[in-house]
């Protein structure tokens, strides 16, 4: 940096036209001077002039531009390109020493020695000194430029210098002027074009000053911020609106240096929809401590809706891809739980997943090696993968229901034996028809098979026992037949027994009747008196007459208890008074006899439900025959009962002629009689212990005997107190 | 031996046996009975109407209308329906009496009968009867 001594430069006081430099050479710099319609060249052809004709050493050209107000180095000779480019001044500093040059109209000197330095001046010339030689004529307040010379002759510049600075100065100015208005078009264009350029772009740009004050604003800015006058009223409110929420967010950023990206949300004043738009404002430096922002809003309001759309999708999805797991868990859960082997295989047969049955069908345990298993496991793979591949021929159609059923043969992996199975499986398609998978379900049908083999079995069975039943059905209904035929010539024969009985019976009294009475007629005297042997034989007839009605009773009794037509009427009995009418009847012939007869009766006796009739003529021909057999000595009837025994006894006891042990078994016997011919001579018919022991089997009763040839005998009929039938 | 006519109970004795119809009938009057005697049932229903007897000894077993079926229409009839009926029969089984005492005998006896008991059995009706 050099500092230079500013010294006025006076100009020369004599005029020198013509003097120093020829006329032939100022016309020459003339012609090029007009010859050049640049401002720079023109400088050029000035500045190697002044070097050839007036001794000028180096130069510098610098143009004052009115427009930015700066001074504006142009061109030079001795001095660097770029040191010119740089120089630059500002034409508002008033007090820099070239500006007051500028504005002198008198060349002035820059020495680099001497005088203590006002102002450090740097120029393209360095430490040189150098005269500073105002353009044009001096009329101007400021000239159109500055020359800065060198190798000049202190104090005085030369008229010819002046001369062609002047021209100098008059052509630039032309020129510049020129050039200027060039400028402002190409300006004016380029300002138009930006505008083009910024309106054409949809998103709303803005040039705002510091206090938020908008510059310039394209269409798209426009329509949101302005409104005229003719605009309605709910849209110059809407502008409103956007412009108070414009400015406040400005002022929220205006602390900001650098560029600031915020949302905003504005108002569409033409149909009054929110828009949201992202705000990029980068403040600008515009004029000195100035600062102006430009806004560009870019439009998010779809783009926000788009993103909000594509987190609600992505939130769906995630939802979605929940569900899915969860239903894939529900899957494993059920096909785990499903003992038959599943398999979800592609068209190809690989096996995609597969429940615990099938993996103990499809794969090798983990740890134990087995040749044997492997080998199984791979033929069934072989099979299965040939049933799946097998599901793509043509000829193989799916049933109604859209599956495939097949019997395979697998093989147990573990224990080897041939597994039946049916293979049911079905085709099972994405939305959109691809992605093919094949669910398999195998059920086994060894239990079918033996259930069949079993059924199989039972039914071979069950028709042979059909068959042999119905043999011995008809078996049956022959033996039945006959069995009815047999019956019903028993029941004939049964019958005509009956019958025969009654007839004989009937035909028997008949003339029995007779016999009895004429005979009780002679003994009676209706047809007059008989002599006593005549009396005492028809006494005889009349005896044998009624032992033979006796014997004809006894046998019409068994005949009738044999063909088990004997009636037999329970009702309540009371045995005291039962034994009491017996008594009574055989009182006369307790009269004929010496014997002492005795009664005992329990005190309690209880009321049985019993045949009355059938009980007193069992005790009436118990006691008969007591006291026929009785030829001495005492007859006893006594009636027991145990209390809570379900049967009383009646026993008979006599001391008569007693019967030998070995006539103790068939007494009761029909017609037999231990002694015959002493029981012949009582009168007794030989049936009477026959027809009371068949009496007491009715009544499900039964008779004892106990006795003693010569000492006795006790006959004990035991009944029970209710019949046993009932 | 005979009480006097009007006052003797007048007896038939219907048998068509004739010794069954004699002894009754011979005892019977020798024991003051008044005895109309008939051998079938017909004639035992037209003796009925006409004597209007005061007991009826009625044998089952007759050719014709039997025993039971006479018993049946003297029942029936107004004018025999009073006179006691005792069946006399050699049928000992238990059906031919209860059937004798279903069509209305009063009483039932079996032969053989003795004469006597027979007696007894008539005055036992005679005295049912006016008691």
């Amino acid at each position: 940096m050099a500092h230079l001594d500013v010294v006025p430069s006076p100009r020369s006081p004599r005029p020198r036209a013509g003097g120093g430099i020829g006329a032939k050479a100022k016309l020459s710099l003339v012609e090029a001077l007009l010859a050049e319609e640049e401002a720079r060249p023109c400088a050029v052809v000035a500045l190697r002039w002044l070097v050839r004709h007036a001794g000028v050493e180096r130069a510098v050209c610098a143009v004052a531009d009115s427009e930015s107000g700066r001074l504006l180095g142009l061109t030079g000779i001795g001095v660097s390109i770029a040191s010119v480019d740089a120089f630059n001044l500002d034409l508002g500093d008033r007090t820099h020493p070239l500006v007051v040059a500028l504005s002198g109209g008198e060349p002035v000197v820059f020495h680099d020695s001497g005088q203590p330095l006002l102002r450090a001046v740097e120029t393209p010339l360095g430490n040189l000194s150098f005269h500073a030689v105002p353009l044009g004529s001096s009329k101007e307040e400021i000239g159109p430029g500055l020359l800065l010379l060198t190798g000049l002759e202190d104090g005085t510049v030369a008229d010819d210098i002046l001369w062609a600075a002047e021209l100098l100065g008059v052509r630039l100015a032309s020129l510049w002027y020129r050039r200027a208005q060039a400028e402002e078009r190409r300006h004016k264009r380029e300002r138009s074009w930006l505008f083009s350029i910024i309106n054409a772009v949809t998103d709303p740009i803005l040039l705002t000053d510091a206090d938020g004050r908008i510059l310039v604003a394209n269409a798209g800015a426009e329509m949101l911020l302005t409104a005229g006058e003719d605009k309605r009223e709910g849209w110059r409110r809407a502008v409103a609106l956007n412009n108070m929420l414009f400015s406040a967010s400005l002022f929220t950023n205006a602390a900001a240096s650098g560029p600031t990206r915020r949302e905003l949300l504005l108002v569409d004043p033409s149909e009054g929809q929110d828009l949201l738009f992202e705000v990029l404002s980068t403040p600008v430096p515009i004029r000195l401590g100035e600062t102006s922002v430009v806004s560009v809003l870019r439009n998010v309001t779809d783009l926000r809706r788009a993103t909000e759309e594509i987190e609600e999708n992505y939130r769906r999805l995630r939802v979605a891809e929940a569900a899915t797991r969860a239903e894939r868990d529900r899957l494993d859960l059920i096909l785990n739980s499903v003992l038959d082997p599943i398999l979800v295989t592609d068209a190809e047969g690989n096996i995609a997943r597969m429940n615990p049955p099938a993996e103990r069908m499809f794969t090798v345990p983990r740890g134990k090696r087995n040749v044997e298993v492997e080998r199984r496991v791979r033929t069934n793979d072989a099979v299965f993968t040939s049933f799946v591949s097998g599901l793509f021929v043509s000829s193989l159609h799916a049933g109604q229901e859209g599956h495939w059923r097949r019997t395979l043969s697998l093989i147990d992996p573990q224990t080897g034996k041939t597994v039946p199975v049916e293979a049911i499986s079905g085709k099972v398609a994405s939305k959109h028809g691809e992605e093919m998978v094949i669910v398999t379900i195998l059920h086994d049908l060894t239990e079918a098979e033996e259930k069949a083999r079993l059924y199989e079995q039972v039914t071979r069975h069950s028709e042979e026992l059909r068959e042999r039943v119905r043999e011995a059905t008809a078996e049956l209904a022959e033996q039945n037949e006959l069995l009815r035929r047999q019956a019903f010539q028993l029941e004939q024969a049964s019958a005509a027994k009956s019958q025969f009985l009654a007839n004989v019976s009937h035909e028997l009294r008949t003339p029995l009747n007779a016999i009895m009475g004429y005979t009780h007629l002679m003994l009676e005297g209706v047809s007059g008196l008989m002599t006593p042997p005549q009396h005492d034989k028809l006494g005889r007839i009349d005896a044998n007459a009624r032992h033979l009605l006796a014997v004809i009773n006894d046998l019409l009794d068994i005949a009738r208890i044999e063909s088990g037509k004997m009636p037999v009427q329970i009702e309540r009995v009371r045995l005291p008074e039962l034994i009491d009418e017996v008594m009574t009847e055989v009182e006369p012939v307790i009269a004929g006899t010496r014997l002492a007869v005795e009664r005992a009766l329990s005190p309690d006796l209880p009321e049985i439900e019993t045949d009355r009739q059938k009980v007193k003529q069992i005790v009436l021909n118990l006691l008969s025959n007591a006291l026929k057999f009785t030829p001495q000595g005492s007859v006893a009837i006594r009636l027991d009962h145990e209390k809570g025994d379900d049967e009383i006894a009646i026993a008979v006891t006599d001391t008569g002629i007693g019967i030998a042990e070995d006539n103790q078994k068939t007494i009761f016997e029909a017609f037999e009689q231990a002694n015959s011919s002493y029981a012949r001579r009582q009168g007794g018919t030989g049936l009477g212990l026959s027809i009371c022991r068949r009496l007491a089997h009715i009544l499900d009763g039964r008779i004892t005997l106990v006795s003693r040839l010569g000492e006795g005998s006790t006959f004990t009929l035991y009944l029970p107190c209710k019949p046993r039938t009932a | 031996m005979t009480s006097g006519e009007t006052q003797a109970p007048l007896v038939l004795v219907v048998d068509d046996v004739d010794h069954g119809r004699e002894i009754f009938a011979e005892y019977l009057e020798f024991r003051g009975f008044r005895v109309a005697t008939a051998a079938d049932g017909l004639e035992a229903l037209e003796k009925a109407f006409e004597l209007r007897p005061d007991v009826i000894l009625m044998d089952l077993s007759l050719p014709g209308i039997d025993g039971w079926e006479a018993t049946r229409r003297l029942k029936q009839d107004d004018r025999t329906r009073d006179i006691p009926i005792i069946a006399l029969t050699a049928h000992a089984l238990a059906a031919a009496h209860d059937k004798a005492r279903e069509v209305g005998c009063n009483a039932v006896v079996t032969k053989p009968c003795l004469p006597k008991d027979l007696e007894q059995e008539v005055r036992r009706q005679l005295e049912a009867r006016t008691s």
